[in-house]
């Protein structure tokens, strides 16, 4: 039986980095799922997510966030980006790798519908986050970028792509 | 930092089998009022369904429910923590017909916005307990009124392995439009 989870790409990163892409996004699966562990150089800042390189606000999210004892959501539209892991740490200095997070992106390669992706990413002294994004296109996705706006994503930090084949 | 996706891990790769697709289901050009998933196979431990979905309901939003073994009695119940427009809340529901835990896209919404969801069936076909499900979804619309994500969890009081699935919108009154998906896996 063929494989239905296939590990597509990974990286680590070698160095302290604002940007991360995968690009050259093969259409063979049906959806993707991205799994980060991540830090942040930081505190309070979190990482966006871009598809096809878009930088226009054609981005939207609404989030679910627990913070400390307080729970909270908010969202954006007509956004540059969605803003898709939380921040890893409150406050200080982050130096280890302290977050996790899990990007999903259903019928990826379709042509017809707006892109909707779903992810949750959390760590114990930053956020817990759950959050809905929307990419107002419909193009196949064939790149997907991890940016920070404010700081930089740890050396170290893994982003692993992976891609998941209906019947 | 751009990265060519090219290179494929090699030791992290999941043995064959352990996570197979078992069946798909798009909906068609005349829309469908329930999706069902049949015969399914009692070799998995687990069940996963990834979705897609929008449905005709005169609304910008829907949730979205499933029953199983095409039970309609009032024997589930549904307990969701939800995020939409600065309101972070939670509620529940027993004495459901459907585990109304999903959401989805409805016929005010802009077009071509789907919601997106997966669901995780634990222990299908374990005779002595309930069923829990627990689902991670959301429906986004860049607008704020009725754009959610929920983090949900449902119970379906029958000790039966689950041999069947059929989704519906809230009520069973709406359709699903065409390019919704539904697809199955089992996990071993």
């Amino acid at each position: 039986m063929a494989k239905t989870y296939e590990p597509i790409a990974t990286t680590t990163l070698g160095s302290a980095t604002t940007t991360y892409t995968f690009s050259s996004i093969p259409s063979t699966y049906t959806d993707l799922v991205v799994v980060a562990n991540y830090g942040t150089t930081a505190a309070g800042n979190s990482i966006f997510f871009r598809m096809n390189g878009d930088t226009a606000n054609n981005y939207s999210g609404t989030f679910l966030l627990g913070s400390g004892t307080t729970a909270d959501s908010y969202r954006g539209s007509n956004e540059p980006s969605i803003r898709i892991f939380g921040s890893p740490i409150a406050s200080g200095t982050p130096s280890t790798l302290i977050a996790t997070g899990i990007v999903q992106i259903q019928n990826y390669s379709n042509t017809t519908t707006n892109k909707t992706v779903i992810a949750r990413s959390g760590q114990g002294t930053g956020e817990v986050l759950a959050g809905v994004g929307l990419w107002r296109s419909t193009a196949a996705v064939n790149s997907i970028t991890f940016y920070m706006a404010a700081s930089s994503m740890l050396a170290g930090s893994t982003f692993t792509l992976y891609g998941i084949k209906a019947a | 930092m751009l990265n060519n996706t090219v290179a494929l891990l090699g030791g992290e790769t999941p043995a064959v089998g352990d996570y197979e697709s078992i069946q798909t289901v798009t909906v068609g050009a005349g829309g469908s009022a329930t999706v069902s998933l049949t015969s399914i196979p009692s070799t998995y431990k687990h069940l996963q369904v990834r979705y897609l979905s929008r449905c005709d309901r005169n609304d910008v939003s829907d949730s979205l429910g499933l029953r199983f073994n095409s039970d309609s009695g009032t024997n589930y119940t549904r307990h969701i923590l939800y995020g939409n427009n600065g309101t972070a809340a939670a509620l529940a529901n027993t004495g459901e017909t459907l585990i109304r835990a999903g959401n989805q896209s409805a016929l005010n919404a802009p077009a071509n916005a789907f919601g997106a969801g997966v669901w995780d069936i634990l222990d299908y076909t374990s005779t002595n307990k309930y069923k829990t499900v627990r689902v991670l979804c959301g429906m986004e619309d860049n607008q704020a009124a009725e754009s959610e994500v929920r983090l949900s969890s449902g119970l379906w009081l029958n000790t039966a392995a689950i041999t069947s699935i059929t989704f519906l919108a809230q009520a069973g009154s709406a359709n699903f439009v065409q390019y919704t998906q539904f697809a199955l896996y089992g996990v071993k």
